[in-house]
């Protein structure tokens, strides 16, 4: 990873300073300083396509990033510059990371916002994006960062490893094994019950014919 | 239903009546001895299971086993009803026209008509001793749980684990240090030394920036450095409290709240658990944190008002 500071400062005066300011110490009201935020923030948002924000009081959504690698690397290197956490090194093949583990940290810490297969949804003011897109670098990043109004989550709750084997589990959720069948799109137990209700509505439908019939008088 | 029902009547007349001789010459059907004893095992079963129920509810309440033992209890009495009527009872249908009834006697003659169709049945004291003690039994089962409205309720509902100097401890029993919370962070806690499945026992801690705080003015001093605590228990229908916003920029996004996954109950954090969005009836109890001399978090008193969700007497 080598980006270049002065080409990102020239890239940032152009595509971000109408909001987070000339100096990157963010304008009150609109955008914040972008001084201490480090190259995890800005990793995140540049790569998960959430920065630039056309409307500063929308909430920022995954798109398509607005620069290319190179780009997003001089960015960061500008950013990071400024002070703040480093991108954290994942990884997510090596060590001894045990994808059950990963599920039951995910179930405990995210799984109430993303859901168990990290579907996303919804809470009062805000969605929960999708993890469908999500590298496990911009899992790791997104914990420790907090972005928009997520919670963040220090060492202390979960540590490195502890993330890693999350962000395993996400890789995972896109494509669970599901030896139960259809799997309804992973969205949870309402279209499942659904399902549940139409086949158990035609058991009843069954029963109560066997019980009408009636000899003829 | 209809053939279980008549063949109760004939039960209950066949025991109120003196035993009538029958009228000679008409053929007797002879009673299923392996019908009969299936309804009597099939109906001492219920009751075991509605028994079962009952022991269950004082023993170890757990919904399942209450579940599967009275969802048992109705299905071996309605496969006791299913033989009785089908095996037990016989089964001929004849219609008869009639004109209006204005006798008394054609009154009888119509009795000892419906009494007629209890024949074919052997041991009628034992069915109904059996059947009552199945319908009692079964009664009882579904009236004990009425005993969880008790008196006892109140005590159970009310008591809390908190106090002054009580430590605050995560899932694994371990302290919790105040520095290792960073703003933007939720941490579930619970008494130490408590049962943690006891209604009043788990808390999230939240730490805020302490200019964000807008606490009534009776808690000042309750968030030392921007640490709040609050009851996890959703105060409208007892869910757990688990996903949290804080918004890395306030002034573009909601304010920080902690939102109840079941029907988005909104608490804001800053403004001592105060309900901002759902169905919830009143604000999340908060309970009062303190940092001790190894900068451990611990309980400086008991909640600002009776956590879970509202019952009698609980409203605000
Ligand atoms: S139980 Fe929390 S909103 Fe209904």
């Amino acid at each position: 990873m080598s980006g270049n500071p002065q080409r990102g400062r020239d890239l940032y005066l152009t595509g971000c300073q109408s909001c987070h300011g000339f100096d990157a110490r963010g304008i009150q009201g609109t955008a914040p300083t972008l001084h201490g935020v480090g190259a995890a923030s800005a990793d995140f948002y540049l790569t998960t396509g959430r920065m630039p924000l056309d409307d500063p009081h929308s909430q920022p959504d995954r798109t398509e990033p607005a620069y290319d690698r190179q780009s997003i690397d001089d960015l960061v290197a500008y950013i990071g510059s400024l002070g703040g956490p480093e991108i954290p090194q994942v990884d997510v093949v090596g060590g001894r990371l045990n994808l059950g583990e990963g599920q039951r940290l995910f179930t405990n810490s995210c799984a109430a916002c993303h859901q168990i297969a990290g579907r996303g949804g919804v809470m009062s003011g805000a969605f929960v994006p999708t993890l469908l897109e999500a590298t496990p670098r911009q899992v790791v990043e997104a914990a420790r960062i907090g972005p928009y109004v997520m919670p963040r989550f220090s060492e202390t709750q979960l540590n490195d490893r502890e993330l890693a084997a999350i962000a395993r589990y996400v890789q995972y959720a896109k494509h669970p094994q599901n030896p139960g069948g259809w799997a309804l799109f992973d969205v949870g137990p309402v279209p499942e019950g659904m399902v549940a209700w139409l086949i158990g509505l035609l058991a009843l439908l069954l029963v109560i014919r066997m019980l009408g019939r009636n000899e003829a008088p | 239903m209809k053939r279980w029902l008549i063949a109760a009547l004939v039960l209950l007349l066949g025991k109120l009546r003196p035993p009538r001789a029958l009228p000679p010459g008409r053929p007797v059907r002879e009673p299923d001895r392996r019908a009969e004893n299936l309804t009597f095992l099939l109906l001492l079963c219920a009751m075991a299971a509605a028994a079962a129920f009952i022991a269950f509810y004082f023993a170890n309440p757990d919904t399942q086993f209450l579940g599967a033992t009275l969802g048992l209890a109705f299905v071996l009495l309605a496969a006791a009803c299913l033989v009785a009527g089908k095996r037990v009872v016989p089964q001929i249908e004849g219609v008869k026209e009639r004109p209006e009834l204005e006798h008394p006697f054609e009154q009888d003659e119509v009795v000892a008509v419906i009494a007629e169709g209890g024949e074919g049945v052997s041991r009628k004291r034992f069915f109904l001793l059996a059947g009552g003690g199945a319908a009692g039994l079964m009664g009882a089962a579904l009236l004990t749980p009425a005993l969880s409205c008790g008196p006892e309720a109140n005590r159970v509902l009310s008591r809390s684990p908190w106090n002054r100097g009580r430590l605050l401890v995560t899932e694994l029993d371990e302290p919790i240090v105040a520095a290792g919370i960073v703003v933007g962070e939720l941490v579930t806690a619970f008494p130490s030394g408590a049962d943690k499945e006891d209604i009043a026992s788990p808390v999230i801690v939240v730490r805020v920036r302490p200019d964000e705080l807008d606490l009534p003015d009776d808690r000042r001093g309750w968030a030392p450095e921007g640490l709040i605590g609050y009851s996890k228990i959703c105060t409208h229908a007892g869910c757990a409290v688990s996903e949290y916003r804080y918004p890395s920029y306030g002034p573009t996004a909601p304010g920080p709240a902690v939102v109840c996954p079941c029907h988005y109950s909104t608490f804001s954090v800053t403004e001592g658990g105060k309900r901002i969005f759902g169905p919830a009836g009143r604000a999340l109890p908060q309970l009062p944190l303190a940092i001790n001399g190894d900068g451990q978090l611990v309980a400086d008193g008991d909640f600002s008002g009776r956590p879970g969700p509202g019952w009698w007497g609980v409203r605000k």
